[in-house]
């Protein structure tokens, strides 16, 4: 069975400890966070985390009841039951062989160059796990040497209930 | 003031009377003020202890018992009894000390990292690196120990926090914005709930652990009253439906009374109040209660649809709820339902082998039940001795069972009845023991011999850690790998050593006449030893993975 990748969109007080918390929920039944972001949000008392993770969806229903349990956490939204935008930004190593096939691939997916070495280019790459694919794809034949990346964050569309 | 005073205010503020613990190098701050005696200090002989005995203090009183310990492996002794708290919902309040701040994360000596140890089983834990978050987290902390659905809170103190001055200002409100538990149930929810038991032609009542702790038994009984509805409990819950009673089915799940689970497993309604569904209640959950429909009262909405699928959750305080559905439910005519449960309660009453000469550890039991008229608090070690106190132990009001459920933990029993009795001074205890469990907290005899703490412990002795060579004997075979316990000690030499009494019993005639001394004994702990039939076992019982209904054993 294929387990279906969620995005767990939560706001949560800015303080020490706090992450260690989360992450102990899901490490605690098994679960791999597949990837974290944690930031400020407009409020520096309040930071905004989103973890991706795939699993099976009745623990991962428990865990998010866990979560809202949890002392220090404000909010917390599966956002895959939702209409979301998502997005993640990464950074890209290529080797420079081929630079001038690169910038036409870089050129069609909107991407950027943001770095230009002796022997490597640095792209990067802003979109939906859907855009991300396809360029890394397209860029995977002129030798990927390093990728970095973010991890998915999301926002809710308006309107949505 | 300083850290120190601070804490010692805070602590009287809350209307603390008692904390247990051992000090150390970094709580030297802390010990310099409570020299002053303003609160009641019990030295323990080991951490793990003073965490039991602010637990049973709590059980037994319903108020926040508080512990204490130095850093390091004074914090690491309390961890089990921290679980154990945890597992069982127990408010209690455990202050560490720990080194000072600007060591922390450098291995100092005697550092451990007791938040990051501490996290999983504490409900909240905190760390106060500067003096003037002090106050507010010691108000904090109390207030999560005890509301909501309650559990052990700790705060590590570092040594310099302790002995930093700030202006003393204790907060009058708590204001957290992510900690909101929900107290009233949703009246659509109760309704649903009310319309549910209408219906309902073999309805059940599954009492836990929360009817206790929101001080729910008698709106409890109310509901089973008007309702004629039979009540089952959780070992957790035993107290919270008194057990004599004509509704009681006494308790359910794998040691539970064969009537009780028949009756869980044909029910149509099971109405579940402050329990979880935990494994040893449910058997194999695939099997279990198949044509039930089951109203789930729980103020942990995690604690809903975990193991079952709840067909009405109502979340919220057990007590606030039970109340609202009272004014909703009548009297039910449950003729037929009755006579089948009375009928399952005729042909399987919970007994034992009685015509013979022979010492019986369900019978030491029923004689302390007898002589001490029911109403003792009763605590428990874990195992055989557990079972059998829950099976013939009828319990009649709540915060008189005392038991660790969740966790299990061996050496609860002995130091918890020393924490209830410094709560409940005037009641007699008795904490039901296994020699083997009896053993992990022995020490504490010191404690309870010092401080004048009448508390009596009646070992069960069979020899052997009995409830796993149970296990042996019934599903490995018979080989007894490592459950005998040898010759063991000399239980009624180790209590005059301790300076405690002791009291032997080889037969079934002197049983009752050392009850009644112990009893009778103001001053000291008295230990009873015991030595009953070491093959006896625990029946009925539900073998592990199979259904409620699958019991075997215990038949007369
Ligand atoms: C701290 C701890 N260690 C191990 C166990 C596993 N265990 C469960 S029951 C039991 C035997 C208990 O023996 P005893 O206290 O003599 O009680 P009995 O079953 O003989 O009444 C053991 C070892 C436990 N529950 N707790």
């Amino acid at each position: 069975m294929k387990k279906k990748e969620h995005l767990i969109s939560m706001t949560v007080e800015n303080k020490f400890g706090v992450l260690a918390r989360v992450a102990g929920l899901f490490s605690a039944r098994g679960f791999n966070i597949d990837s974290l972001s944690v930031a400020e949000t407009e409020d520096t008392g309040v930071s905004h985390m989103n973890i991706t993770v795939k699993g099976d969806e009745k623990i991962l229903e428990q865990i998010i009841k866990q979560l809202n349990k949890l002392i220090d956490i404000i909010k917390v939204q599966d956002l895959t039951s939702y209409d979301c935008l998502e997005r993640e930004l990464i950074l890209v190593r290529l080797s420079a062989v081929n630079r001038a096939n690169i910038m036409k691939i870089v050129e069609i997916f909107g991407s950027q160059v943001v770095d230009v070495g002796q022997k490597s280019v640095v792209i990067e790459l802003i979109g939906d796990s859907h855009k991300i694919e396809m360029t890394l794809k397209l860029l995977r034949p002129f030798g990927i040497k390093e990728i970095i990346r973010t991890g998915k964050v999301g926002i809710r569309k308006e309107g949505e209930k | 003031m300083t850290g120190a005073e601070i804490v010692v205010e805070a602590l009287k503020k809350e209307k603390v009377e008692v904390i247990f613990g051992i000090l150390g190098g970094v709580l030297l701050p802390l010990f310099d003020v409570l020299y002053k005696k303003e609160i009641k200090f019990i030295l323990t002989r080991h951490e793990q202890a003073a965490a039991h005995m602010a637990d049973g203090y709590a059980r037994a009183t319903g108020k926040v018992g508080v512990c204490l310990a130095t850093s390091g492996p004074g914090a690491t002794n309390l961890v089990t009894g921290i679980a154990t708290a945890y597992m069982d919902s127990i408010p209690i309040v455990a202050i560490t000390g720990q080194v000072a701040t600007p060591l922390i994360g450098n291995d100092a000596f005697q550092e451990a990292d007791t938040t990051g140890i501490t996290r999983p089983i504490t409900k909240y834990n905190y760390l106060v690196k500067d003096v003037k978050d002090l106050a507010r987290t010691i108000k904090e902390a109390f207030y999560l120990a005890s509301s909501g659905r309650p559990g052990p809170v700790l705060i590590d103190l570092p040594k310099d926090v302790q002995m930093k001055e700030t202006k003393y200002h204790y907060p009058e409100a708590i204001n957290m914005r992510t900690y909101r538990p929900t107290l009233s149930g949703h009246p659509l929810q109760i309704e649903k709930a009310a319309a549910l038991i209408e219906n309902s032609k073999r309805p059940v009542i599954y009492a836990g652990g929360g009817v206790i702790l929101s001080g729910a038994s008698s709106q409890l009984r109310k509901l089973a009253e008007i309702t004629n509805i039979p009540v089952t409990m959780t070992l957790l819950g035993l107290g919270g439906f008194p057990g004599e009673h004509s509704l009681s089915l006494g308790m359910l799940g794998m040691h539970g009374t064969r009537y009780a689970n028949y009756a869980v497993m044909e029910s149509d309604l099971i109405i579940a109040i402050g329990a979880r569904f935990d494994d040893r209640v449910t058997g194999k959950i695939e099997t279990f209660a198949p044509n039930a429909k089951i109203i789930h009262i729980d103020i942990d909405p995690s604690a809903i649809s975990k193991n079952v699928k709840v067909d009405v959750p109502i979340v919220g305080d057990a007590r606030n709820i039970l109340e609202e559905l009272i004014k909703k439910v009548k009297p039910l005519s449950l003729e037929g339902w009755h006579k089948k449960i009375n009928g399952w309660k005729m042909k399987y009453p919970v007994t034992y082998k009685k015509d013979d000469d022979k010492l019986r550890p369900q019978y030491v039991i029923e004689q302390i039940y007898q002589l001490t008229k029911g109403e003792a608090i009763i605590t428990t070690e874990v195992g055989q001795n557990q079972m059998w106190a829950a099976q013939f132990y009828k319990c009649s009001k709540p915060r008189t069972f005392l038991t660790s459920g969740g966790l299990g933990t061996m050496g609860y029993g002995f130091p918890a009845a020393i924490g209830a009795q410094l709560g409940c001074p005037g009641k007699i205890i008795f904490d039901i023991a296994g020699d083997g469990s009896f053993q992990m907290n022995i020490q504490e005899l010191t404690t309870a011999v010092l401080n004048h703490i009448p508390v009596k412990i009646a070992v069960l002795n069979n020899g052997c850690l009995g409830m796993v060579r149970q296990w042996q004997e019934l599903f490995y075979g018979k080989r007894y790998s490592y459950t005998s316990l040898g010759e063991g000690p000399d239980f009624v030499k180790v209590a005059e050593a301790f300076g405690a009494r002791g009291i032997r019993v080889n037969k079934k005639s002197e049983v009752k006449k050392a009850i009644e001394e112990a009893i009778a004994e103001k001053k000291l702990p008295t230990v009873i030893d015991f030595h009953v039939e070491p093959g006896e076992n625990v029946f009925p019982m539900v073998p592990a993975g199979a259904g409620l209904n699958q019991m075997i054993g215990g038949l007369a």
